[in-house]
């Protein structure tokens, strides 16, 4: 069953975004093919790859034991040799498994042999807390990933962004981490680009003009921060920018400079807990390069040290930043 | 199946890799003890049979995944000892130009794919690609290596699970030396053979003397036949010992010097030569002449190094990703 066909301006799930862009690439590209557990006549734990079996064959639909390190291995294998594999985790709190494949074999692997060779996998992790997961289907380990040289980090926001961003990975000759939010699978909407709309790595994509101040986020952040930045424009008439980051390796430190610059106060908000997280790189990297021109101290709103994410709906709800934390952060940050 | 027979030009190849690889690892050893390279010599003496032999008549397409004892394969699927030297050198025309050192990393275009610190972690990439070749129907085979060590790692038994249920055409060699660095093999396995795990896979397993270059030799060549054909992976455990410690700064006190002496006793090369002198293809004077040729490449290889620019520093910045 191909996937909802239609213009460029029709309507689809996040879900449907990421289903149409594999769907593309493995049609426009024999290289491309994807491995995973339950992807195959199962279709997948979140339905990504349901009807690929009976398009592309058992072969490049490869359903796999559960072993995630091979998998990433099998992975990279093929990528030597001219493959653009498109790696499954069912959740991406499994790459923790095939951790060392991750960063030992194929992040290292271009630099090891000085530049002659490129590893153009992409992992899909689907991340992220807010679905009552628990301990073990709800993280978002992004930033263990930005912290290793070799690997790009991407987490799109809109479906728009899903689509582009993965199309952009798939073509992309370095291993890619996207990390695909469950909470967004069902939950957004939105327009998507057609076969040939890429939306570029490493830029990121202002979501809401302002000039008071700069909300830095990505994933699916970015939508309670949207709906916090339109509630001070209605309580306070004071307009935030909201940032996208989309990709958070390669940062865009260029897009976040223009916007600190403009605004002259930032808020970081990010799902993944705080000590170490994508926000902390960001709150350096102001600090370092527009102390001058800041108005105001760097602010985080992040899920606090703990693990993501506690079970029982009280607890979840608790630690997770939501649209009402983040109000109550930009309100204080414009007073300053 | 048989073994395809050896023609004498093909024996004289194997012997001269043989000693090739024997010479560059004795040169490595001196250089190392005059303090003339830096970073850690994981030498392969004494396990030539294994390498040479499991690796001679591959095609170029095919792919070898050695680990650090392995710079006999590499040298037997064509990376130039210049380079190889280069490359324990640091030096710029090493295969990583300076990124690494030893034998983390390799040439696609050769098909060697090298490997990392982390011993085993190979298995899973060898299969992607053998799996790759399988979704091109091409029959080309993989030949990964592992010492016994490494087989009690989590990604060698997820990689012979994956390719036992895709019935794909690799060769999985276990060079068993008996010690993990200091590890004996009783201490790290209950069973009596690392060969006998091929069993739960549902593919062959065989156990082979590995100091025995034609056993070796015919034993993969067995198993590439089987992977050609598409009927599956093989495991071969060749039995060996390594003479040198872990690495050369390793004095491998744990081992005993009978058991040293015995197995040197075993030393695959005079064995071999035992065998072409019978052949009538090995007299004094062309082993003699032998020990001149590779002593001259190895002496071109070290000039080849030497001379190779040190990358400079801000070098140390690029190929971190592709453009």
């Amino acid at each position: 069953m191909p996937p909802e066909a239609g213009r460029s301006t029709d309507e689809v799930t996040y879900l449907e975004a990421i289903r149409q862009a594999l769907w593309e690439e493995m049609e426009r590209d024999e290289a491309v093919f994807c491995l995973g557990e339950d992807i195959g006549a199962y279709g997948g734990a979140f339905q990504i790859t349901k009807g690929f079996v009976e398009r592309f064959g058992e072969a490049r639909t490869l359903d796999t034991p559960i072993s995630e390190s091979c998998i990433v291995g099998v992975a990279t294998g093929a990528a030597l040799i001219g493959f653009r594999p498109v790696a499954e985790m069912q959740f991406g709190d499994f790459i923790a498994c095939g951790f060392d494949q991750v960063v030992n074999q194929a992040a290292t692997l271009r630099y090891r042999y000085g530049g002659r060779q490129t590893v153009p996998i992409v992992i899909r992790c689907p991340c992220g807390a807010g679905v009552h997961g628990g301990l073990y289907h709800s993280q978002q380990p992004e930033a263990w990933f930005v912290h290793r040289p070799g690997l790009k980090v991407v987490a799109p926001a809109t479906p728009y962004d899903a689509k582009g961003l993965l199309k952009a990975a798939i073509r992309d000759d370095n291993p890619v981490l996207y990390f695909e939010h469950k909470g967004l699978y069902r939950r957004i909407k939105g327009p998507v680009g057609d076969a040939e709309t890429v939306v570029p790595l490493g830029v990121a994509d202002i979501k809401r003009p302002g000039d008071a101040l700069t909300v830095v986020t990505y994933g699916a952040m970015v939508h309670p921060c949207l709906e916090a930045a339109a509630r001070l424009a209605d309580a306070e008439s004071v307009e935030a920018e909201v940032l996208d980051l989309r990709t958070l390796a390669p940062l865009d430190r260029e897009a976040i400079l223009t916007s600190v610059r403009k605004t002259s106060k930032v808020a970081i908000v990010h799902e993944a807990s705080r000590t170490c997280g994508v926000g902390a790189e960001v709150a350096a990297f102001v600090a370092e390069e527009a102390f001058e021109d800041l108005d105001g101290p760097i602010v985080r709103v992040t899920t606090p040290d703990v693990h993501l994410a506690p079970f029982s709906p009280p607890l979840e709800e608790y630690v997770l930043p939501n649209t009402e934390k983040i109000f109550a952060a930009l309100r204080k940050l414009a007073a300053y | 199946m048989r073994a395809p027979k050896l023609s004498d030009d093909q024996l004289q190849e194997m012997y001269h890799a043989l000693r090739l690889s024997r010479a560059f690892e004795e040169r490595l050893s001196l250089l190392h003890r005059q303090g003339k390279i830096l970073g850690g010599i994981y030498s392969g003496i004494g396990q030539e049979a294994i390498t040479v032999g499991s690796a001679y008549g591959l095609r170029r397409e095919d792919f070898i995944s050695p680990l650090h004892r392995d710079l006999g394969a590499l040298l037997v699927k064509g990376v130039p000892p210049g380079v190889l030297m280069a490359q324990v050198f640091g030096k710029r025309d090493g295969l990583s130009r300076g990124k690494d050192s030893y034998l983390h990393s390799g040439d696609t275009s050769l098909g060697v794919y090298g490997n990392t610190s982390m011993l085993g972690s190979n298995l899973p990439v060898a299969c992607g690609l053998a799996y790759g070749f399988k979704l091109r129907s091409q029959d080309h085979v993989v030949v990964a290596y592992f010492g016994e060590g490494a087989a009690n790692y989590g990604d060698v038994h997820e990689a012979m699970n994956f390719a036992a249920i895709q019935r794909l055409g690799i060769v999985f060699v276990c060079e068993n030396n008996l010690y993990a660095y200091s590890t004996p093999f009783e201490k790290a396995f209950a069973i009596p053979e690392v060969s006998v795990r091929a069993q739960a896979y549902g593919f062959p397993g065989v156990d082979v003397y590995g100091n025995d270059l034609l056993r070796v030799y015919a034993a993969t060549q067995r198993a590439i036949a089987r992977a050609r054909a598409g009927e599956g992976p093989t495991l071969i455990e060749c039995k060996t010992f390594r003479w040198h410690g872990h690495s050369e700064h390793d004095k491998a006190s744990y081992r005993t010097e009978e058991e040293l002496l015995e197995w040197k006793a075993r030393d695959p090369i005079p064995q071999f030569e035992r065998y072409l002198t019978e052949k009538r293809l090995l007299n004094d004077a062309s082993r003699d002449e032998m020990t001149a040729r590779v002593e001259r490449e190895i002496d071109e290889a070290v000039a080849f190094a030497e001379s190779s620019p040190w990358p400079e520093g801000p070098e140390a910045l690029e190929d971190i990703y592709a453009p």
